[in-house]
């Protein structure tokens, strides 16, 4: 039998640009495995997770949660690494070797990754944004602005709170529909052109450049993260926001809705179906562990989850009580100038019998002021579960500023903010790029540097969309649809390939030829089954949840009310809204349709090998 | 015998001070334990004869004001919370000022009024006054365009450098195949591999040379 011959990496005594084109390779598996972590912990990892964690049970969430990386986290991130690691190729390419009329799989996750690198860099744009304005002191945030005559505050100002204000007015600009554009704010629009020039700054080289910016990107947030761990632990009131989180709730358990959105959160915390995962793997040397890789990267990404939220709720319990003791000022000052009592007699343990005393001795005056009086409760502060924007830029920005020397937080906060986000931003690039620079076709008219400045240009230029008045509300829209259902099918059209079509036992006499190890059975059973049967599940609920809901809603914000109000989407919207899915979605059915017309017009009925 | 002329006056100063009723009356609002806390001090007949000097000394930088003085101030109804009421008469003491003329005086000497209780806007009120607030400063260029500005250049700098080095590459090596294509088309382009050895092709054209039979090789035809 003939010696298999391959182009093998030469030694370096030729030069680099050699005739035949070879691939680029990490230069240690340590880049490989924090390129993996800094693209897969992002921001979904701070502002989503604490979330989930508040609404389904507290310290009984991490039950579902764990169960579901296990069960649906590590097999599918392994299965991504491992066709990457095999094909050597980008997605189009991964999924065209492993079956032609797949190819669309490939072209549909390019397609879904271009999508999120357009809307996910206006996160950057606003984190530079909030990063330049943290410089000053005090922080713009904490101060309402003054209105015309200068006797009061503004009026949007006082209705909301300052920090509110500062995002939804100063930042956004927002109007007060979707349907009224405005204009491009050119502050948004210079953060958003300086994020993309980041980005190409750091994709320029490919792997080369990658490689190094993935050291910063994958580690810096940690030290911030443990930084304010330290200083969160030691805030007036964290204590408070700790237990309320890991007080578990097991009732929640019996709540389907918290499995769902365990598993939901799993899925996309680790950044499946995307290709970027099959691109970072397709740079490995094929002997490379990626099993332990695998495994890894799944346990640091929720480890990250559950450390990120741990520190969120500090801030959150720091934040509330701060308010509850400001609320509680409010009401003693009420009742001291109302009743003409002694400055000071009024404090916060005496408070409910003196209010019984003051009802039942001055009873009228006592009813008149009744009204005002607010309800303070720490309960209900606490409560007020945030997740996404309004939590990074709303309520941690409300905490940073009753900290004392605020600027350092701030400016420590939004610079693990940036890392976060740099880092998914080149994951995401990747999945785009390397399919381009793998075909022929493009790689031979431009170089790779000229690729991606295009590609950045493009993105950008369209990305100046969300810095418009009404951007927030597209934003919104790329945010809940571009991605969710996309990625889900797409992910389970992967796992039924590599299983059902490229064949299990095939992909496994592969992989134990390339790394040497064989398969355990573990990985083969939720392959198989499990895996697809809860992708399916998950699927179903989904669509079944967008019918139910009908008309789908969306919040806008009330300037003369100082608050969201929701509204309906308007139809043109949800006619896009329609094609932004089905653009993604339709390409696996699109393709395979082609594939097939091409091969039955060129009379190729030959089988697939 | 003084004393009915004493009591005459007090009524009648108290006629001119009654709280809420009397047009040009001011309530004013101390909240001197939150402000001080520990170093707060009781609030006692000296503190009200500094709050009426401090009143006239405001009152007397208004235009036709300047004789203003302390016993023009009258003060009424103190409570223990501690808020009075207090109107500024003129030099007959038969009527009050107008209470705008007193509004602008206050306002104008709000800060000094301040500092002289050691208290500030919120503690020290003067409720219907409304007071001046300080405008933020606003430098001549934003701050945040100053630091978007270096870190963009740095970015601009930092591409340029990678590009053109790039290119330099690009062209390095362009030059550079130019020669070996010339060696490398005379044989194959794949390496052969036997047994897990790749064969150099350029080094060895009639096959692989196997070291271990080197040394025998002299005695041996070559292949």
């Amino acid at each position: 039998k003939r010696a298999p011959t391959y182009r093998a990496r030469r030694p370096s005594t030729r030069s680099s640009g050699a005739m035949e084109k070879t691939r680029p390779l990490w230069a240690n598996p340590l880049q490989f495995v924090f390129a993996c972590i800094s693209y897969s912990v992002g921001l979904g990892n701070v502002w989503r997770f604490p979330y989930l964690c508040q609404m389904y049970g507290g310290g009984s969430f991490l039950v579902p949660y764990i169960i579901m990386l296990i069960v649906e986290g590590m097999p599918l991130l392994y299965l991504e690494l491992a066709v990457g690691q095999r094909m050597r190729q980008g997605s189009i390419g991964a999924w065209r070797t492993i079956s032609p009329y797949l190819s669309g799989v490939g072209v549909a996750s390019v397609v879904v990754s271009f999508f999120l690198s357009m809307y996910y860099n206006v996160i950057n744009a606003w984190g530079f944004w909030y990063l330049f304005h943290s410089f000053q002191d005090p922080l713009p945030w904490s101060v309402c602005p003054l209105n015309s005559n200068h006797t009061g505050y503004d009026e949007e100002c006082e209705k909301a709170t300052s920090t509110q204000y500062f995002w939804y007015r100063k930042t956004l600009n927002i109007s007060p529909s979707i349907q009224e554009n405005g204009g491009v704010q050119w502050e948004p629009a210079l953060c958003l052109i300086l994020a993309w020039l980041m980005v190409y700054l750091c994709i320029l080289r490919g792997t080369e450049s990658t490689g190094k910016v993935v050291y910063f990107t994958a580690l810096l947030p940690y030290c911030v993260l443990i930084i304010y761990l330290v200083r969160g632990l030691t805030l007036h009131g964290a204590t408070n926001g700790l237990a309320y989180m890991f007080t578990p709730k097991l009732e929640q358990l019996a709540n389907p809705r918290a499995w769902i959105n365990a598993a939901t959160q799993i899925f996309f915390s680790l950044g499946l179906g995307f290709g970027s995962l099959i691109a970072f793997a397709s740079y490995n040397e094929p002997s490379n562990n990626c099993q332990r890789h695998a495994i890894i990267v799944s346990l640091i990404n929720s480890f990250t989850s559950i450390f990120a939220s741990i520190v969120t709720f500090s801030i959150y319990g720091f934040k509330a009580t701060f308010n509850y003791e400001n609320c509680l000022r409010k009401v003693i000052l009420l009742l001291t100038n109302s009743f003409d009592l002694e400055d000071g007699f009024l404090t916060a343990s005496n408070l409910e019998q003196v209010k019984t005393y003051l009802a039942s001795t001055y009873p009228s005056k006592y009813s008149e002021v009744f009204p005002q009086i607010k309800n303070c409760s720490l309960e209900s502060e606490l409560n007020t579960a945030v997740q996404g924007t309004g939590l990074a830029f709303i309520v941690y920005t409300e905490a940073i500023k009753n900290m004392e020397v605020s600027q350092l937080w701030s400016v420590l906060y939004f610079f693990m903010l940036l890392m976060l986000g740099i880092g998914s931003m080149l994951g995401n690039t990747a999945a785009i790029l390397t399919p381009l620079t793998d075909s022929k076709v493009i790689s031979s008219h431009l170089p790779k540097e000229a690729i991606s400045g295009l590609l950045c240009l493009i993105s950008c230029a369209v990305g100046l969309v969300f810095t418009m008045d009404s951007g927030n509300y597209w934003f919104d829209i790329f945010n809940d649809y571009a991605a969710t259902l996309s990625l889900l099918l797409i992910v389970l059209v992967e796992t039924i390939a590599i299983c059902y079509v490229y064949g299990l036992r095939r992909f496994e006499s592969d992989l134990q030829s390339m790394t040497g190890r064989s398969l355990n059975w573990y990985w083969k059973v939720m392959w198989a089954g499990v895996s697809p049967l809860l992708i399916v599940s998950l699927f179903i609920f989904y669509l079944s949840d967008y019918f139910l809901m009908g008309t789908l809603q969306y919040q806008a914000w009330d300037a003369s009310q100082g608050q969201l109000v929701t509204k309906d989407y308007p139809t043109y919207v949800l006619v896009f809204i329609g094609l932004l899915v089905a653009s993604s979605t339709m390409c696996i059915p699109l393709v395979a349709l082609g594939t097939f017309v091409m091969r039955h017009q060129r009379g190729d009925t030959a089988p697939l090998a | 015998m003084l004393w009915p002329l004493f009591f005459l006056v007090t009524a009648i100063h108290a006629e001119l001070c009654q709280p809420a009723d009397a047009e040009n009356a001011f309530k004013v609002r101390l909240s001197i334990k939150t402000a001080l806390g520990d170093k707060a001090y009781a609030w006692d007949t000296n503190e009200e004869y500094l709050f009426k000097a401090m009143v006239a000394f405001s009152m007397r930088k208004v235009p036709n004001r300047e004789t203003t003085e302390i016993s023009h101030v009258l003060l009424c109804n103190v409570t223990q919370r501690v808020s009075f009421w207090f109107v500024v008469t003129d030099p007959s003491k038969k009527y009050t000022l107008p209470a705008m003329e007193v509004q602008s005086a206050i306002r104008m000497s709000r800060n000094r009024i301040n500092n002289a209780f050691f208290l500030n806007d919120q503690t020290l009120e003067f409720l219907k006054i409304p007071s001046t607030l300080a405008p933020p400063s606003d430098p001549a260029v934003p701050i945040w365009i100053i630091v978007f500005g270096v870190i963009f250049c740095i970015v601009i700098v930092a591409i340029t450098v990678l590009i053109l080095s790039g290119i330099r590459q690009h062209r390095r090596n362009n030059d550079g195949p130019s020669e070996v294509e010339d060696a490398e088309d005379k044989c194959e382009t794949t390496i052969t591999v036997e047994n897990g050895i790749p064969c150099d092709p350029l080094d060895t054209k009639d096959g692989c040379l196997n070291d271990a039979f080197v040394t025998e090789g002299e005695r041996l035809t070559p292949l």
